[in-house]
């Protein structure tokens, strides 16, 4: 459609909701990821000999790039620039 | 034991809780600032998409008591908790959008006592208003108590002092402007509630032996393996006789509490009409149907791991009157404690610590709502100017805030919460349900019978209830709630058709917009709707999560 053309709209950018789960989840995806590898036998014995840690943080982080992508992909669109002003962004 | 439930937290915990309450406060702050036009829209809803708005719609529910609640259930009753999700909640959610949300959208209500003063007058507002604040700070009351426990849990505190703390921490996040970005924080809710409950489940699967162990381990539990199937439910309804019980589930949890529930709970519906069109408002129930009729997998299984893993439950299960120091309340804490390392824990706690937050502020922000504007600037103090009815509001607040303190120490006197929330619908909910439907399609309903309706209906459920509690009627399990909720609707029914008979009705031209037959069909549709592809249709979503919801049913019967 317009993706082509130079940026008419204003996009929901760095608030867009996708993008704040995107980095919150990611935030936690990596934290787990580090922790998981730093675990001990007693974690493991929690869990029942899984790394639950490791692999629910790589499973966020897979979550977290997916919702960026689609909020790079398809961002959302604020509102048609009005007619008296220059698009900021 | 003297402290029967500890979680064990470390430093990364508190550091994933702390990043979580960051994130909120920083959009809180930001809202209230109007720092973006982006943030602007999303708060504002100009058109926010459906998708949005539907998850916010049922995060907005998936609070303590989802969470808490329907666990417990799970430990206590097993499989039957899935009714309230298979013929409570996602149906009672499609009919919310199919047959409801047209109307509400485009009478552009915005608030149930509101829909009461300008279908019944004063009456009618009066009583509604005044049982919705009570039902908002009784209900606050669980959430505080649950906020409360996971303090207790955590820290190891008496429960008086972790009600206080939690009481506060709750008025900070009030102030601080946590609320002002609801519908935005309940999304960011949703998937770390989900990434909390999600790895929780399969741990905890892992543990009992995949689904093989858990079904042996069930089995040979003092629930048996009627626990094992969600059909007839003798458990949970407290009716010996199979027929009886699903008749009770269907028509009392099914039909009234739920609908009753769903379909005049404003927090909830403010949420689908923070859309661009009727189309997006319908579908807001609708897309969150989807997500909603898979929650049970998260929640209520882990409850039932739990009453099969966590001894304490073990024990508890075997003999409720030994002193284990524990409640079915407790089941997905146990779990939490028992199966989640540290740094899980942490995702865990912020998503518990944030349900109940949310849950607790909304109870609060809106009886303050109806506190300053349905009542006191209606019938107590007239004609002030705004910045008089914002104090009110204040100290409203801070009143209910206090309140809640008290009606917590009422909640935790269940040993399963959903016993006295269940009540509670049924004194609340039922009747309201029943007012509302009759209001909404039948234009000879009189101002008089509105209240009368409303009252006498929740008269017929505490009357219900005191005789299930002194023994008069025989209902164990979640029946006396539902038997309490069916009294109450049809009460509300006979009296009001009664009522209505020997007193005036309103003349037809004040009720356009808010009586079906006197609502122009141009109010009630979407100029725009057949321009959409089907999967943006409401209607044969609805039909898709019907088919799916039913195929559910049959599964697990």
């Amino acid at each position: 459609m317009s993706s082509g053309k130079r940026q008419q709209q204003q996009k929901a950018g760095a608030f867009d909701v996708r993008n704040v789960i995107a980095e919150l989840i990611g935030f936690y995806g990596v934290v787990l990821v580090v922790v998981g590898l730093l675990d001990d036998d007693e974690s493991l014995a929690k869990t029942g000999g899984i790394d639950a840690n490791l692999w629910a943080g790589i499973g966020m982080i897979a979550v977290a790039v997916a919702f960026a992508l689609w909020s790079r992909l398809r961002p959302t669109v604020v509102d048609p620039p009005r007619e008296d002003e220059q698009p900021t962004g | 034991m003297d402290e029967p439930l500890r979680l064990d937290a470390s430093f990364v915990d508190y550091a994933l809780v702390v990043a979580y309450f960051a994130v909120v406060m920083l959009i809180g702050v930001a809202a209230r600032r109007r720092v973006s036009d982006s943030l602007d829209f999303f708060l504002s809803g100009r058109s926010l998409p459906a998708w949005v708005t539907g998850l916010a719609f049922i995060s907005a529910n998936l609070g303590a008591v989802e969470i808490i609640g329907m666990s417990a259930n799970g430990a206590q009753y097993g499989m039957a908790t899935m009714h309230y999700f298979w013929i409570g909640a996602v149906p009672a959610m499609l009919f919310l959008g199919v047959v409801m949300m047209p109307f509400y959208y485009g009478s552009k209500v915005r608030s149930v006592p509101e829909f009461m003063r300008r279908r019944f007058g004063t009456g009618a507002h009066l009583v509604n208003a005044i049982s919705f604040a009570v039902a908002q700070v009784l209900i606050a009351g669980i959430n505080l108590f649950l906020l409360a426990t996971i303090v207790e849990a955590l820290l190891g505190w008496p429960l008086w002092i972790s009600l206080i703390v939690a009481a506060a921490v709750v008025l900070s996040y009030i102030t601080l402007g946590g609320l002002s970005a609801a519908i935005y924080n309940e999304v960011l809710q949703f998937f770390v509630i989900v990434a909390a409950l999600l790895p929780l489940t399969l741990i905890g699967l892992n543990r009992v032996g995949g689904i093989g162990g858990l079904i042996d381990r069930v089995t040979a539990s003092p629930g048996g393996d009627e626990q094992l199937s969600s059909w007839p439910a003798t458990n949970l309804s407290g009716f010996e006789n199979p027929v009886w019980s699903a008749v009770g589930i269907v028509f009392g949890l099914g039909f009234v509490l739920s609908f009753g529930y769903w379909t005049t709970n404003f927090v909830e519906v403010q949420r689908a009409m923070a859309t661009k069109s009727m189309s997006a408002a319908r579908s807001t129930p609708i897309i969150g149907a989807f997500p909603k009729m898979f929650v049970p997998f998260i929640v209520v299984i882990p409850g039932m791991i739990a009453a099969v893993l966590v001894p304490e439950l073990i024990d508890y299960k075997a003999d409720p009157t030994a002193a284990t120091g524990v409640t079915y309340n407790d089941a997905i804490l146990l779990l939490i404690r028992d199966v989640l390392p540290n740094g899980l824990l942490g995702v865990a706690i912020a998503g518990l610590l944030a349900a109940f937050m949310a849950g607790m502020a909304a109870n609060i922000s809106s009886f303050n709502t109806v506190f300053s504007y349905d009542l006191w600037q209606q019938y107590v103090k007239k004609d002030r100017p705004d910045g008089y009815y914002l104090k009110v509001g204040r100290w409203a607040t801070v009143g209910a805030t206090v309140a809640a303190i008290g009606t917590a120490l009422i909640a935790s006197g269940y040993s399963n919460l959903m016993d006295y929330l269940q009540t509670l619908f049924g004194f609340f909910n039922a009747p309201l349900f029943a007012t509302f439907i009759l209001g909404m399609f039948w234009k000879r309903m009189t101002p008089t019978a509105g209240w009368a309706g409303l009252v006498s209906g929740t008269a017929a459920a505490i009357t219900v209830f005191v005789m299930v509690e002194t023994g008069v009627l025989d209902l164990p399990g979640q029946g006396g709630a539902f038997v309490a909720a069916g009294a109450a609707f049809v009460v509300d029914i006979v009296v009001s058709v009664v009522v209505s008979k020997v007193t005036a009705p309103k003349p037809a031209h004040e009720l356009a917009g808010l009586v079906y037959s006197e609502t122009p069909r141009e109010v009630r549709t979407d100029p725009e709707a057949h321009k959409l592809p089907w999967y943006q249709s409401p209607v044969p979503l609805a039909g898709i999560a019907l088919a799916m919801v039913i195929a559910l049913n049959v599964i697990f019967r």
